[in-house]
């Protein structure tokens, strides 16, 4: 994999899929979230949406997932996102990442990243902000 | 539709945890589900050369813990919320340790915050949540806000 080294302004960049129903209910019964809210459209309709539309957790895992092509999982310290608009299904949401701070510690880096999801049409679906350390070893590595 | 509204009485509520034995079996459907295709998720042989002793939890995937909560949502549901008028506002995590397959983790949450927004006809409502593995060691805090929509409001 030819990532990016993780220096303030690097851009990391994730294309997710094209939400379907069946997204959403692979992804209900994975994560154990069964809101009726993403699965039946009565439901949605109900609660004056046009339709279902996809779990918020879905597209922050993600975002998790941009962050683990990066750094391996276990060098992920933080993850959070607000959730700013509904992803309908149909829709497909891309996910960008751009170091803000890169911060030198004793025992490597700790470089923070700021995050959004977007939909086709400019929908910002999810902001949010991560925090992943990259240990020297790798910093050296990555410097060759 | 008739439903309850959360008020600042919530703040302090302890609510029971999830436990859930996390299992290569869920955390394959869970990268597929997610469209993970790293095999260090999936492929134990891959995990263990990168360092792990099995599968390892991906970064969202601690959320299910707090899933697995028979009446996840029932400290909204006490008070007379409608889930249907209940969305995710905004979620977080903050790691300690990393956690594997074959680890059972439980949760264990508390209301922190109850906020009104745009002249109450929001209320956000915060709680955090400490998942701990059987040795109660710390895995993840969670922060968790949802947004409760009044009745009669518009979907967006």
């Amino acid at each position: 994999m030819t990532a990016p080294r993780l220096e303030p302004g690097a851009r990391l960049h994730l294309a997710g899929p094209t939400i379907g129903r069946d997204t959403l209910a692979a992804f209900a019964q994975a994560s154990g979230d069964d809101n009726p809210i993403h699965l039946d459209s009565g439901v949605a309709r109900s609660m004056g949406f046009d339709d279902v539309f996809a779990h918020g957790m879905l597209s922050l895992a993600y975002l998790g997932r941009l962050l683990t092509n990066h750094v391996p999982v276990e060098q992920v310290r933080s993850l959070r996102a607000r959730f700013t608009a509904v992803t309908p299904v149909g829709a497909r949401p891309t996910c960008e990442g751009v170091v803000r701070q890169v911060v030198h510690v004793a025992d490597g880096d700790r470089v923070t990243l700021d995050l959004v999801v977007t939909l086709e049409d400019g929908t910002r679906t999810l902001v949010g902000e991560a925090v992943v350390t990259t240990p020297p070893a790798m910093r050296e590595a990555r410097h060759e | 539709m008739s439903t309850g509204f959360a008020d600042a009485s919530l703040v302090g509520t302890v609510r029971p945890g999830g436990r859930l034995l996390v299992t290569r079996e869920r955390l394959r459907a869970f990268a597929e589900a997610t469209g993970q295709t790293d095999p260090v998720f999936v492929d134990v042989a891959t995990a263990r050369r990168a360092g792990h002793r099995d599968l390892p939890v991906p970064p969202t995937f601690y959320f299910s813990v707090e899933l697995a909560v028979p009446d996840t949502f029932g400290y909204l549901t006490d008070v007379g919320i409608d889930l249907r008028t209940v969305l995710h506002g905004e979620q977080g995590f903050t790691y300690h340790r990393l956690a594997h397959a074959g680890d059972e983790l439980s949760s264990s949450s508390v209301v922190v915050e109850v906020a009104d927004r745009r002249e109450g006809r929001l209320q956000l409502v915060t709680s955090e949540t400490t998942v701990r593995t059987g040795h109660d060691e710390p895995v993840a805090t969670m922060v968790n806000t949802v947004v409760v929509r009044r009745p009669g409001g518009a979907g967006r």
